[in-house]
């Protein structure tokens, strides 16, 4: 299995929603707690496994913007395992779920130094590295009915722009809508063969805009409308 | 990067204690006109193991939990720094058999099998060290890091700063030939020639750019907004930067005080009778210098994930 996220760019609002999903859940998850520093303070900053940065693409008039929530990439060559000198980080064989094992954790910081997506953050207060388990505490737990065994981001998002499941399985929504879309990848010139797949935004038209006419006929043209109308 | 003091601290001075020991033991090991007495040997491995113990130490300092810091052997399969770490373990017992064997009287030269055991102490110092660059050097996240000059640099810089302490500590107990100091200047010739390509090589942007690492490859992108309004982890640990003109700046000041000072003070300082001072103040010029390269090293090197942060190419 090959199990990850797909995250429809076209569809995602930014409402920041699977972020605190995610916090909520994992806070009092196996890797939990997401340890915050100066919640209520001048400066609050905290351990998040998913964030949502906002782009501009194109220029005006042709420009657009796009939220863009980033977790871990579950890659399937993931040189934030290969350099962990402990063995705390790991890589599951039966699902490539990537995971820190915070028993053996020294806190070096070198797996997030090899992560290219900034998906591993250190706890400060417990010394450890922590990152996105892919809610391995919610997808194979028998005591959620069967549609909740979903990541917590997958579940609350209210644009309905993540998606979980195996992409080795051609028949899976992931996999469908990752061929039917043209599903991106992050980075892939870097070679960690990331699983996350980024479905990009649809191709609408612009939105007609006023422009401002150089031609002299189409000037007076225009001028004659604009009276018209009037 | 973020520079931080005790790995700083950690690679330059054990990268010099581990290319004083080299070159001590390498130069022990061969019959030459002008051999060194037990006693010297003694003394210089003696110094090169307080700056390489000193430096591991302070290699800890910057873990976030070190009392997981024995595990740190576990995966020498594929990490850099368990190699690094056992490296540096199993080189305490092959070294302190041979200071043991120097300290009884054994002249490294004398023997087939004592000239093997200086020579292998020497090389796995050299070794090391390399294990020490190849940390940075496997990363490919950081485009500045991830060259075959990473760990050229390291052993050249750490054999540079052991040849500036070995013809020193000699000059201080007495005999240090002019050929030795001149030998010593050859190594901050190459050194810096070495970290001059280095800074040439790593000048014009080459890395993943922010439409790669958002996958928008036909369009410009800009960051509108990070989503969060203090200091995370990320922009902590990566988002060190420094002005330009100011990192140029420090550039000469590491080349002057690294290269230049060392070499002029050798070439032109050193008289007839006693050279202690003049070769000391070249030590202490030169470690001035690598600090400051140290450094530059960290705060010039830009990790991709920059580009999430806003910066259009690494
Ligand atoms: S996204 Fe980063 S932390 Fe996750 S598997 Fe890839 S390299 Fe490792
Ligand atoms: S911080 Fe922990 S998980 Fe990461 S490389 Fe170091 S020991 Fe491994
Ligand atoms: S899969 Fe789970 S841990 Fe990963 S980002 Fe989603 S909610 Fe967070």
């Amino acid at each position: 299995m090959k199990l990850g996220l797909v995250v429809d760019l076209d569809t995602c609002v930014g409402c920041n929603a699977c972020a605190v999903a995610c916090k909520q859940w994992n806070t009092s998850g196996t890797t939990g707690p997401l340890t915050d520093l100066e919640p209520y303070g001048k400066d609050p900053t905290g351990v998040w496994f998913n964030r949502i940065r906002n782009y501009e693409l194109g220029d005006y008039p042709d420009n657009k913007t796009v939220h863009f929530p980033m977790s871990c990439m579950h890659c399937e060559d993931a040189a934030c395992v290969t350099v962990c000198p402990t063995g705390a980080s790991y890589k599951r064989e039966e699902d490539g779920i990537v995971l820190v094992d915070q028993d053996k954790c020294m806190g070096c910081n070198l797996c997030a130094w090899a992560c290219p997506y900034g998906a591993r953050e250190l706890d400060p207060e417990e010394g450890v590295m922590k990152k996105c388990t892919l809610c391995v505490d919610r997808i194979y737990d028998e005591a959620l009915p069967e549609d909740e065994r979903q990541p917590a981001c997958v579940m609350t998002c209210p644009a309905h722009a993540r998606f979980f499941g195996d992409f080795d399985d051609p028949n899976s929504e992931v996999s469908r809508l990752s061929r039917e879309r043209g599903g991106e990848h992050l980075m892939p010139e870097l070679g960690y063969k990331p699983v996350n797949t980024y479905l990009p935004p649809r191709n609408k038209p612009n939105i007609p805009t006023y422009k401002n006419e150089t031609n002299p006929i189409e000037k007076v043209k225009d001028w004659v409308n604009r009276l018209v109308a009037r | 990067m973020h520079p931080a003091f005790s790995v700083i601290f950690f690679t330059v001075t054990s990268g010099a204690g581990y290319g004083l020991i080299a070159i001590t033991a390498i130069y022990s090991a061969f019959d030459f006109s002008q051999p060194m007495t037990g006693a010297q040997t003694l003394m210089l491995s003696a110094v090169a193991l307080v700056l390489i113990t000193s430096g591991l130490i302070s290699s800890t300092f910057h873990l976030a939990n070190p009392k997981n810091a024995w595990r740190a052997f576990s995966r020498v399969r594929t990490s850099w720094l368990a190699r690094e770490g056992l490296l540096a373990i199993l080189f305490y017992p092959i070294v302190m058999l041979y200071v043991y064997l120097v300290w009884r009287g054994v002249d490294a030269s004398s023997s087939t099998a004592m000239t093997t055991l200086a020579l292998i102490t020497g090389v796995w110092a050299i070794v090391t060290v390399f294990s020490t660059g190849m940390i940075y050097a496997s990363l490919k996240t950081i485009r500045q890091w991830n060259n075959a000059l990473t760990p050229v640099n390291y052993i050249s810089l750490g054999l540079m700063l052991g040849g500036l302490l070995f013809s020193w500590l000699l000059s201080l107990s007495g005999n240090v030939s002019a050929n030795l100091t001149m030998v010593a200047s050859y190594m901050v010739v190459i050194a810096a020639t070495i970290k001059i390509v280095y800074f040439f090589w790593i000048g014009t942007p080459a890395g993943p750019t922010i439409n790669t690492a958002t996958s928008f490859t036909a369009r410009t992108v800009r960051l509108l907004d990070v989503g969060h309004t203090a200091g995370t982890f990320l922009t902590d640990e990566f988002g060190y930067q420094v002005a330009r003109d100011r990192l140029v700046a420090l550039r000469w000041i590491a080349i002057i005080l690294g290269f230049v000072l060392p070499s002029l003070i050798i070439w032109f300082g050193l008289g007839e009778g006693d050279n202690t001072l003049m070769l000391g103040a070249a030590v202490i010029s030169a470690f001035a210098g690598v600090a400051v390269e140290r450094w530059l090293f960290f705060a010039e090197a830009r990790h991709v994930v920059n580009l999430y942060h806003g910066a259009q190419q690494c």
